[in-house]
Order: structure tokens, then C-alpha cells, then sequence
């Protein structure tokens, strides 16, 4: 009887396995995601602060044109560092429309900290309109939103070849990205070395802007992060210790039935 | 309970008027005997009602903040994340409270099933736990839906339109569902509703299940009845006990999770916001319903349990049936278990079936996250037919061919030895 299971168990398993290698490619890129170390990843992770510094200057100088951090305020800098009076002057570089007014009409007046990051199109059809097409995605979530996300998205921001492999035509206005779902992407390379001049002098490899950027936007993603690292360890210590007491006391309580 | 707090004139006069105080006695307390030798497999129906508390507490903190309309849900959850003090914590909570729950709850039942719980008398308490579940799944899948993701959008599309599969009026029940032609924002207005008010169906559940289950008490790992003195403890302070200690454990791979791992359960797709008009390469549910999306979707044009009803139904009905079936069918479990002795411990062929179930319900719920092609769809369906093969065949056959081990006398007699 036993064999016959422990067989039939074999057979299941061997099954299982044929069916794993055998699985089919599914809708990602054709190359396997390297991996990265992040600050921020491991029980007292944190994010780095000129990176994310420098991450903030390359998702302005580089990615606001197209993509928007709508989730985020300019207020939050606050929690990474940023002095309010920086604040106030990073937001007050932006036009919001607010309204309306005592007449009744709407009016232009420059962002504050309370405000959201501005949205670089009006709408989705003014942004696919400016991008043949395209709709490029808010950034605020983009870490949480696909799978190993900060990984995914350094190895999209660098994963970009000037010339499609023989065999594949890329459609119009269309670059080659070893990472994107079927290779295709609509957003043109956007970073190469030196596309910004740091502020704090770091050298920009294509290399260090993309480390910068996911940085930054892991933080957008998570800006809870922290605090849930820190957090995380008296809690988990509490409980420890408290589970320690209450399994003493129950091997105490229970030893008179032993 | 101790007569000294009994005599307590304050004590004294609400006993008089209500009589709490013994009621908590004899449910949780020292006037409540328990089998003396409960192993920790007894925690975990415990540890689902500390569960169920959890996700009502956290539940009602975050509908304080939460939006149900389709403009504004994804905006407010992820404003409860941000702006609301220590939202990031409660929402995690619940988020990862649901996957713990139903950890616990399957761990439960499966323990039932290993040891017999369902047999005479307490086929009620069975029956009630199996409604519980019923009610859990109802409450997790809408309120999966709540957060408007991409995944959120497209499980609900998903899982509603299988009632169009009801011949004639399949297409009309399913108009009714949505209240519209399409899961929109009528839709998620009753699913939050629903998902407000079905915990506290689970909780009138729970009650009942407790209710039957202390008129002949728990089961224990021997599977006979606690007939003599020595064979029960008091619940308090022995089990009261070993319950907090059980918690303790617990709430640190909970909170591991909530604070270290927080979407682990989940899918990234849902931290998209819910667009009709892109459709996620792979719609999965959440891992707790895998299985029975595996059943489901192994109902093909040339699957072999389906040849016999071809004539009968389509395919997709007959999923959605066996869907539903593999879950009701638990319901007759103590009718369809033949044998009179309840633990595994002493039915040598059954333990080794147990097993071989737990593992194909693995199977399935492995097979039911992975896309249906190629042989997935082959395991999955030998997957599903066992899973029916067990609960139909096997275990009426055992029970009637099987031949037990003896059964100890008494508990005490077996323990204390």
C-alpha cells in the first residue's frame, strides 16, 4: 500500500516538475530581471538620502515632462530631508489653476507645499496626444505596481537597445527594451550618461540616474517605508518577549498535569 | 470560578439580575471542562476568532476614511496610506489579516477533517464552520474589490459573470449583480455595503458554531468522548493558557508580514488603478480561493468529468457548479464518512488518504495560479477529479472496508499512563 502511494507521489512530482520547465514565456521581456541592492531593502532599511536627493533632481529634469507623481505632495520632501523654505521654493517653480475666485473665475497661482506634485498634461488625451499615442504612466506607485518593481524599473531605465535584434521590426516611434512586456516600449531611451549635471557633483552614469530615480521613486511608492522598518522592530520585539512570558507561564500553569 | 470574586456584593447583585459572570464560566472559563490532552492543532480555532476581531476592528477604522466610488476608491485607500496617521499600519493590517484568517481557518479545517470533528454530535458545529467559510469567502472577495485596482476590477468582472453561465436568466441575474451592463460604481457601492455587513453575519455564525460546540465539546486527538473526570481540564486557566501563548505566536508572523513583507500576498496589479479598458495578462484571485479556481476553470469542452453532462451543459456551467460543489459538498462530510471512529490516529488507511487530499488541494491551489495552458490544464483537472474522488468515493469506501486500530478506553487512560 505504501509503495504504491509513495510511487503515485513520485509520478505527481515528476509531472509538476516537467510542467515547470515546460512552462510557456509569459507576457514579459526576454531577459530575466538582474537584481540590485537597494538601501532600502532588509529589516533597518532606509532610503539614502542624496539619492534620493538626486533622484528628486532626475525625476524633475527628466521624467516630469512626461510622467506624473500625482500621489505625491510637495509637502512630504519634509520627511526626507528637505527644509520647508526649499519646499516652498521647489513648489513654487509650478503653475497650479485653483478657483474659482470672487467673480467666479478660475485663476493661476504658483504650487505650495500642500499641493500635489503638478501633472505635466492636462488630462490622458492631451498626454497621449503630446506621445503618439502613448499614455505615459503615473509614477507614484510604479515600484509597488510590478513585480520586484525597483529592480524592474532600473532594468527597463537601462535595458534599452539602439537596434532591435534581427527579425524583430519594431512599429513606429517604437525602442527595443530587453525588459518591457514584448520588447516594445513607446518611451524613447530616456537617460543616458551625463543627461543631468548633479547638484552634488556625483558623476551621472546612466548607470547612477537610474539607481537616483528608483531611489526616489521607491519612496514615492512606499513613503511609509521607514517608519514601518522602525516601527516593525519594537513591535516584533514586544512580541517576542511577551511570547516568551506567556509560554513560560503556560508550561508553569500546565506543570501540575505532566 | 473563584468563590471569592463571586462574593463580591457588586459582583453579587449583576449575577442576580444577569447572570455574565457564571456565563463566561462555564464558555471560557473554569466551569468549562475540556479534553486534557487538546495538542496545538486546537489553537487555531481560537486564533480565527482573534482573527476575525482583528479584521472587524482595522475594518471599521479604515471605512472612517475609505471612498466607495469608482472616481475616488483607489485615490482614498491610497490617501489612508499616506495622510491618515498610522493608515499605512491599519490598512496593512487588514490586508494581511485577511491572508492570516484564512490560513488559520483552512489549518482548522483541516484539522477537523484529520480528526474526526465532524462526526456525531457535532455535526452542527461542522456544518456552521462550513457556512463561516462560505461567509469569509463571500466577505474577502468583495472586499478585494474595494480598493479599485486593476486586479480588483477584473476578479469582480471575472467571478460575477459566472452566473451568466445559468441557462435563460444567467445574463439578466448578472445585469442584477452589477445593478448596471458592467462591474461600475453601483457595483462596488453594494459590494461595500455587503462587505460591511457580512463580518457580522460571521460573527452571528461563530456564535452558533460555539453555541453547538460547547453543548458536547471538543473534540480531542484520540477521538473519544471525555467521559470521566480525569479526563477534562478546566478551560481556565490550562487552555485560556495555551491560547494567549498560541496568539503570541501568531501576532509575530502576522505582524512579520505587516511590517516586513506587507504585499507578499498580494498582487502588483492592484496598486494599478481599475481601467475597463486594459485587461491584466493574468487575472488571479487571492491565493485563499486558487483551489476552487482551479476546479473551476478544469471544467473544458473535453475534460472527462465533464463528458457525461456534455449533453446537459455547457462547460463553464458545469465549473461553476463543481466550483460551488467542492465547498457544499463538505456540508454532508459527516454523512458521507462512514467510519465510527473519528481520529486519524487510529484509521491507518484514511491518515494516508488525508494526506494524499491535503496535497492534491496544494496541487490545485498551485495549478489555479498559473495560467491554463499546456499542463496545467491536465494536472489541474486529475487534480480536481481527486479532490472529488476523495470526498465521494474514498471516503465512504474506507470507512466501510477500512479496518481501525483499537481505540484507547478513556483519554485518561491513554495520557496518564
Amino acid at each position: 500500500m505504501k509503495k504504491t502511494l509513495l510511487s503515485a507521489f513520485a509520478g505527481l512530482a515528476m509531472v509538476l516538475g516537467i510542467s515547470l520547465i515546460g512552462a510557456p514565456a509569459q507576457a514579459e521581456g526576454d531577459t530575466a530581471l538582474p537584481y540590485q541592492d537597494w538601501s532600502w531593502s532588509g529589516p533597518f532599511g532606509t532610503f539614502e538620502r542624496a539619492a534620493l536627493r538626486r533622484g528628486l533632481q532626475v525625476y524633475s529634469e527628466v521624467c516630469s515632462g512626461c510622467h506624473s507623481v500625482k500621489l505625491v505632495a510637495y509637502r512630504n520632501l519634509m520627511d526626507i530631508g528637505f527644509a520647508e523654505d526649499e519646499v516652498k521654493t521647489f513648489a513654487a517653480e509650478f503653475e497650479v489653476e485653483d478657483g474659482p475666485d470672487a467673480d467666479g473665475e478660475m485663476f493661476t497661482r504658483p504650487a505650495v507645499p500642500a499641493d500635489r506634485f503638478v501633472q505635466p498634461f492636462a488630462n490622458e488625451n492631451a498626454a497621449r496626444a503630446s506621445n503618439n499615442g502613448a499614455l505615459p504612466p503615473d509614477l507614484s506607485l510604479m515600484t509597488k505596481a510590478r513585480k520586484n518593481g525597483a529592480d524592474y524599473v532600473y532594468a527597463l531605465l537601462t535595458g534599452y537597445e539602439e537596434e532591435a535584434p534581427e527579425g524583430i521590426d519594431l512599429l513606429e516611434g517604437m525602442s527595443y527594451n530587453h525588459y518591457f512586456p514584448g520588447n516594445q516600449i513607446a518611451m524613447a531611451p530616456p537617460i543616458d550618461d551625463d543627461a543631468v549635471e548633479y547638484a552634488d557633483g556625483t558623476e551621472a552614469s546612466k548607470e547612477q540616474i537610474a539607481r537616483d530615480v528608483v531611489t526616489f521613486l521607491a519612496w514615492a511608492a512606499e513613503p511609509e517605508l521607514e517608519e514601518r522598518k522602525r516601527l516593525g522592530i519594537k513591535v516584533l520585539i514586544f512580541l517576542l518577549v511577551l511570547t516568551g512570558l506567556l509560554y513560560a507561564l503556560k508550561r508553569k500553569i500546565w506543570a501540575d498535569l505532566h | 470560578m473563584a468563590s471569592k470574586f463571586m462574593e463580591n456584593p457588586v459582583i453579587k447583585w449583576v449575577e442576580y439580575r444577569l447572570p455574565i459572570f457564571s456565563f463566561i464560566d462555564h464558555s471560557v472559563g473554569s466551569g468549562y471542562p475540556t479534553p486534557r490532552n487538546l495538542n496545538y492543532w486546537w489553537n487555531f480555532g481560537s486564533l480565527a476568532g482573534v482573527a476575525l476581531v482583528i479584521m472587524i476592528a482595522s475594518g471599521i477604522v479604515l471605512a472612517m476614511s475609505y471612498t466607495a466610488h469608482v472616481d475616488y476608491a483607489f485615490e482614498s485607500v491610497e490617501r489612508i496610506m499616506r495622510d491618515v496617521n498610522y493608515g499605512w499600519l491599519i490598512r496593512y493590517i487588514h490586508m494581511n489579516g485577511g491572508s492570516m484568517f484564512f490560513i488559520v481557518v483552512y489549518i482548522h479545517l483541516f484539522r477537523g477533517m484529520y480528526y474526526g470533528s465532524y462526526k456525531a454530535p457535532r455535526e452542527i458545529v461542522w456544518i456552521m464552520g462550513v457556512l463561516i467559510l462560505l461567509a469569509m469567502m463571500a466577505t474577502a472577495f468583495m472586499g478585494y474589490v474595494l480598493p479599485w485596482g486593476q486586479m480588483s476590477f477584473w476578479g469582480a468582472t471575472v467571478i460575477t459573470n459566472l452566473f451568466s453561465a445559468i441557462p435563460l436568466v444567467g445574463d439578466a441575474i448578472v445585469t442584477w449583480l452589477w445593478g448596471g451592463f458592467s462591474v461600475d460604481n453601483p457595483t462596488l457601492n453594494r459590494f461595500y455595503a455587503f462587505h460591511y455587513l457580512l463580518p457580522f453575519v460571521i460573527f452571528a455564525l461563530v456564535f452558533i458554531h460555539l453555541w453547538a460546540l460547547h453543548v458536547h465539546r471538543s473534540n480531542n486527538p484520540l477521538g473519544v468522548e471525555a467521559k470521566a473526570p480525569e479526563d477534562s481540564i478546566p478551560f481556565h486557566p490550562y487552555y485560556t493558557m495555551k491560547d494567549l501563548f498560541g496568539m503570541g505566536v501568531f501576532m509575530i508572523i502576522f505582524m512579520g508580514f505587516v511590517f516586513y513583507a506587507p504585499n507578499f500576498f498580494g498582487e502588483p496589479d492592484n496598486y494599478i488603478k481599475a481601467n475597463p479598458l486594459v485587461t491584466p495578462p493574468h487575472i488571479v484571485p487571492e491565493w485563499y480561493f486558487l483551489p476552487f479556481y482551479a476546479i473551476l476553470r478544469a471544467f473544458t469542452a473535453d475534460f472527462f468529468m465533464y463528458w457525461p453532462i456534455s449533453w446537459l451543459m455547457s462547460a463553464k456551467l458545469a465549473g461553476v457548479i463543481a466550483m460551488f460543489a467542492s465547498i457544499l459538498l463538505l456540508l454532508v462530510l459527516p454523512w458521507l464518512d462512514r467510519s465510527k471512529v473519528r481520529s486519524a490516529k487510529f484509521r491507518p488507511i484514511y491518515k494516508q488518504f488525508f494526506w494524499i487530499f491535503f496535497l492534491d488541494c496544494l496541487v490545485l491551489g498551485y495549478i489555479g495560479a498559473k495560467p491554463a495552458e499546456g499542463s496545467f490544464i491536465i494536472i489541474g483537472q486529475l487534480a480536481t477529479f481527486y479532490y472529488f474522488f476523495h470526498l465521494i468515493i474514498l471516503i465512504p469506501l474506507i470507512g466501510i472496508l477500512e479496518r481501525p486500530r483499537p481505540i484507547p478506553e478513556s483519554i485518561s487512560a491513554a495520557v496518564t499512563k
